[in-house]
C-alpha cells in the first residue's frame, strides 16, 4: 500500500490514459455491427477491462491485504448471485411480452 | 479523539481502541469495503432492471438510446476518469502528509465533478426541453416502437440521477476536507485560530477512504456510459 516507489506518472498517469483509450475504443466499437448480443458483450468486456484498472490500482486493491480482496470479491459475487437469479426468471419466461 | 491517554499523546490521530496505525487503517478499509460492497449491490438492482426490461423492449431502448447525445456523454466520461486521477493526487498528498497536494487534488476533483454535473444539468434540460421525461408531459415523435422508449428514459433518469447524487454527496464532503485543509494551511493568514491538522503520514483513513468512495463513483459511470448511450448505434455511420 506504500506509494514510496510510485511517481504520480507510474502507475496513475499510464492508468488514467488507458482508461481514456479505452473509452475512445468502447465508442469506436458501437458503431460497429458485431450482430446480436456480441455488441453488448464488446462493451461489456471493456467497461470491466476498465473497471478492473480502476479497482486494482486507483483503489489499490492490488497489493492490499487478503481481508479486503476478499470483502471486495464478495461484493461482486452476491452482485452476481443476484443477476442470475433474478435473470433466470425473466429471461426464461416464455410470455410474449406486448407494447 | 481527544484522548488524554499516553499512548494518544505519543501517537496523534491513532484512536486508543486500536493498536497501531495499521490495525486502524485496515480497520477503517474494511469499512469502508463494506459500505462500498452494499453501494454495489445498491446499483446492481437497478442494473438488474435495466437487463430485463431492455430483454422486453430491445427495439425501443435502442431507438430511445440514439436521442442521448454520444459526444457530450464521451466528454463526461473523460471528464469524470481525469477527476479520479486528480483524486489520486489528492491521496497521493496525504500518504505524503502534504497538505499542499491534498488541497490541489481536491480542488482539481471539485472542479472537473463541477464540469461533469454542469454538463449533466445542460443535457437533462434538453431532454425536459424534448419532452423526454418520463410522466404526464412525456411525448414520442419518432419511431413507433412502443412505450418502452418512456421505460428506457425511466431508467435512464433514474441511474444518471442517482449517479449524480451519489457525486453531489462526494463532492459536499470534498468541500469540508478542503475547507479543513485550507484553514489548517492558511488560517491563521485570515485570524484564524490556529487548529490541529487531522491527517497525517500516519492517519490519512479519512482521505483515503473517501478516494475509494469517489473512485466508486466513476465505476458506475463506467457502465452506465456504454449501456445507456452506446446501444443503439451498430450499423450506423
Amino acid at each position: 500500500m506504500s506509494d514510496e516507489h510510485h511517481s504520480l506518472m507510474n502507475p496513475y498517469g499510464f492508468i488514467l490514459l488507458a482508461l481514456l483509450g479505452l473509452t475512445g475504443v468502447t465508442v469506436a466499437a458501437a458503431y460497429v455491427d458485431f450482430g446480436h448480443p456480441w455488441s453488448d458483450v464488446a462493451a461489456l468486456a471493456i467497461a470491466l477491462v476498465k473497471a478492473s484498472l480502476v479497482v486494482a490500482f486507483f483503489m489499490h486493491v492490488k497489493g492490499s491485504t487478503a481481508m479486503i480482496k476478499i470483502s471486495v470479491f464478495s461484493g461482486i459475487f452476491w452482485m452476481a448471485v443476484f443477476f442470475v437469479l433474478i435473470l433466470a426468471d425473466y429471461l426464461t419466461r416464455t410470455i410474449a411480452f406486448t407494447g | 479523539m481527544s484522548s488524554a491517554s499516553t499512548s494518544a499523546a505519543h501517537q496523534p490521530g491513532l484512536a486508543h481502541h486500536f493498536e497501531s496505525y495499521e490495525q486502524q487503517k485496515e480497520s477503517s478499509f474494511l469499512g469502508m469495503w463494506l459500505f462500498l460492497a452494499q453501494e454495489i449491490m445498491f446499483f446492481g438492482t437497478i442494473f438488474v432492471a435495466y437487463v430485463v426490461y431492455r430483454t422486453m423492449y430491445p427495439e425501443a431502448f435502442a431507438v430511445a438510446s440514439r436521442e442521448l447525445d454520444v459526444p457530450i456523454g464521451a466528454f463526461n466520461t473523460g471528464v469524470l476518469l481525469l477527476s479520479s486521477f486528480t483524486m489520486v493526487v489528492a491521496v497521493i498528498g496525504a500518504k505524503r502528509g502534504s497538505y499542499k497536494l491534498i488541497a490541489v487534488g481536491l480542488v482539481l476533483t471539485i472542479l472537473f465533478g463541477g464540469i461533469f454535473l454542469g454538463v449533466k444539468y445542460f443535457e437533462y434540460g434538453a431532454k425536459w426541453e424534448h419532452h423526454l421525461v418520463p410522466g404526464p408531459y412525456f411525448e414520442w415523435h419518432g419511431e413507433e416502437v412502443g412505450r418502452g422508449v418512456e421505460i428506457f428514459f425511466c431508467l435512464y433518469f433514474g441511474m444518471t440521477g442517482m449517479h449524480a447524487l451519489h457525486m453531489i454527496v462526494g463532492i459536499g464532503i470534498m468541500f469540508w476536507m478542503l475547507w479543513h485543509v485550507l484553514v489548517c494551511l492558511y488560517g491563521p493568514r485570515f485570524g484564524f485560530a490556529e487548529r490541529p491538522r487531522k491527517w497525517s503520514k500516519d492517519n490519512h483513513n479519512f482521505v483515503e477512504g473517501f478516494g475509494l468512495y469517489w473512485h466508486f463513483v466513476d465505476l458506475v459511470w463506467i457502465f452506465l456510459f456504454p449501456f445507456l448511450y452506446l446501444i443503439g448505434l451498430a450499423g450506423t455511420h
